[in-house]
């Protein structure tokens, strides 16, 4: 039977959202899901993780030296308590991006980056070329080692209470790399990767103070706010708003493409939205090929007129 | 300072990607191949450091057939010194990549390993933090900004949650995201020059390394399609129609 580890990543005292669809894709393998919560006093984060449905057990490894996400540092603490698993999996965003490989070359194992469906204990669905085309893939014997691509699972629910257990994780942690600073950018508005409505601007939207309409048209609806490439490269947003394959990949119920004509790369960031909507000056633009729901029109007019209805 | 960049050939970004009716992969025969843009930012990023001043040598390095040959000859004209080509026939895995990568840094004593962030064929990225991982050496990805100072490096990282800045030591892996900088336009006289400069040819045997057992692909299928909604004309239409399926 599967053992499998979930890696968690949080963030001020907080379990990310991308752990229950970690969780999920855990209970489509099946067998027995324990969490591992690395931070410098992980009590509060494991409590959280133990909410989640499916989880048998969680791990708290406190240890000061784990206060911020270092891959170098957490690696060597996660191939320690990988040898009693049959299955390690990391939430797909950076977190686990930059941390799963370390950890996977110490095992000695091929990695499979971006599950995306679950198909059985080793096989799964992955995406390759900007998700253009959908592979199947069988991992190797050994230890499989994995990230889970967040926008193909929904989130396992709450209200399981899984036991918490203090470790201390006995492994040598290296001294060559120092966590500087975090520069967020904080925002009131639900998280762009976990939101259940997005809106995006594009390159459409001219300047940064022209924002404004998307950011009015999103908090009327609730909704997290992102932007094309070609916005974030203009400099009218922070490059942490980007949409797309470079960017978030994300799966919102209902996603607005404002202003967005609808690159390659653009859409591979939103092919898992549930309804899309399109608004666009430009009646050709290839984003009508793939919205839901279409509308040509200018968006400085549009958008005012839309947060006026609802 | 020694930076060794490596560069992977891949099918062209423009390229619209096929994948084969019996579902055995995409179709790459007869299809425009280049340098993986990633790590073309790569490759300019240790240029730079080495018009600064900070990087005295650059040593490109790629794995595969005899094809990548002209991938190692972009890398040239790009301002690479020379060239290593790890000449093998076979699929590749990230770790088999990562070993072969570590035993060359090794063999060079680089003090910097640079590559894109992850290739644009198999989306793995996994192979520079393995390289770090198995020298035991730091790992700085998704690098948006490099500062070399002395033994050290502060490098800016694209997270998901903003910006984090990390302190490494050298030697240390840096792998690079779009924001990093632009690469430059290659001239015909660097094009030219990069003809004539030396690349030196070795097996994965010569290196130590055996490929251990990868992950086996056993279909590839394009991805299901959207099709084409429903037109609206106006903000009360589209109001309604979202209304109507309790979308708000």
């Amino acid at each position: 039977m599967s053992k499998i580890l979930v890696i968690a990543e949080h963030a001020d005292g907080q379990l990310s959202a991308g752990v229950a669809k970690t969780v999920a894709a855990a209970k489509g393998i099946g067998g027995e899901i324990e969490i591992a919560v690395f931070a410098a006093d992980a009590a509060a984060v494991a409590d959280q993780a133990a909410k989640l449905d499916g989880v048998s057990k969680v791990l708290a490894v406190s240890n000061a030296a784990n206060a911020n996400p270092v891959a170098a540092i957490l690696a060597p603490q996660i191939v320690e308590l990988a040898k009693g698993y049959s299955h390690v999996l990391f939430p797909g965003g950076t977190f686990g991006k930059d941390l799963a490989p370390r950890v996977a070359a110490k095992l000695d194992v091929q990695q499979v980056s971006d599950i995306m469906a679950v198909h059985g204990a080793s096989s799964f669905d992955r995406p390759i070329y900007a998700g253009n085309a959908i592979t199947t893939v069988e991992a190797p014997e050994g230890t499989v080692v994995a990230t889970v691509r967040l926008a193909s699972f929904q989130g396992v629910a709450e209200g399981g209470s899984a036991a918490v257990e203090a470790v201390t994780v006995d492994a040598a942690l290296p001294s060559h790399t120092r966590y500087v600073k975090l520069e967020a950018q904080k925002s009131e508005r639900p998280d762009l990767q976990s939101a259940a409505r997005v809106v995006s601007g594009g390159r459409a939207l001219g300047s940064s103070e022209n924002f404004k309409v998307v950011y009015d048209f999103a908090d009327k609806i609730g909704a997290a706010v992102g932007a094309s490439r070609a916005a974030v490269d203009s400099g009218y947003v922070p490059n942490d708003m980007q949409v797309g394959q470079t960017g978030k990949i994300i799966a919102p119920e209902l996603y607005f493409a404002v202003g967005i004509s609808g690159a390659i790369q653009h859409l591979a960031g939103i092919k898992d939205a549930r309804t899309i909507v399109a608004i666009n000056k430009d009646p050709e633009a290839p984003i009508f090929e793939v919205a839901d729901f279409g509308l040509v029109g200018d968006l400085f007019q549009v958008l005012p007129e839309l947060t006026g209805k609802l | 300072m020694k930076a060794l960049v490596s560069v992977k050939r891949v099918v062209d970004y423009n390229v619209r990607i096929q994948v084969k009716p019996d579902g055995s992969g995409v179709v790459t025969d007869g299809v425009k191949h280049s340098m993986n843009p990633f790590d073309e930012i790569a490759m300019e990023e240790a240029v730079r450091l080495k018009e600064k001043g900070t990087v005295t040598e650059i040593v490109a390095v790629t794995i595969g057939g005899a094809k990548n040959e002209e991938t190692l000859r972009t890398a040239l004209a790009f301002g690479a010194d020379r060239a290593i080509h790890i000449k093998d026939d076979g699929e590749i895995q990230p770790l088999t990549a990562a070993k072969a990568l570590a035993a060359a840094v090794k063999k060079e004593d680089a003090k910097l390993f640079l590559c894109g962030k992850q290739a644009i064929d198999d989306d793995a990225n996994q192979t520079g933090q393995m390289v770090a991982s198995l020298l035991d050496i730091a790992q700085a990805t998704f690098a948006s900004k490099v500062e070399i100072d002395g033994e050290k490096a502060v490098v800016t990282r694209e997270v998901d949650a903003g910006l984090e800045v990390l302190e490494v030591d050298l030697p240390a892996v840096i792998t690079t995201d779009l924001r990093l900088n632009e690469p430059r336009y290659l001239k015909l006289p660097d094009i030219m020059k990069a003809k004539k400069k030396p690349i030196e040819t070795v097996s994965l045997a010569d290196l130590g390394v055996t490929a251990g057992a990868g992950v086996k692909t056993t279909k590839t299928a394009p991805p299901p399609s959207r099709s084409k909604g429903i037109m609206v004309k106006t903000t009360d239409e589209l109001v309604e129609a979202l209304k109507g399926k309790g979308l708000l």
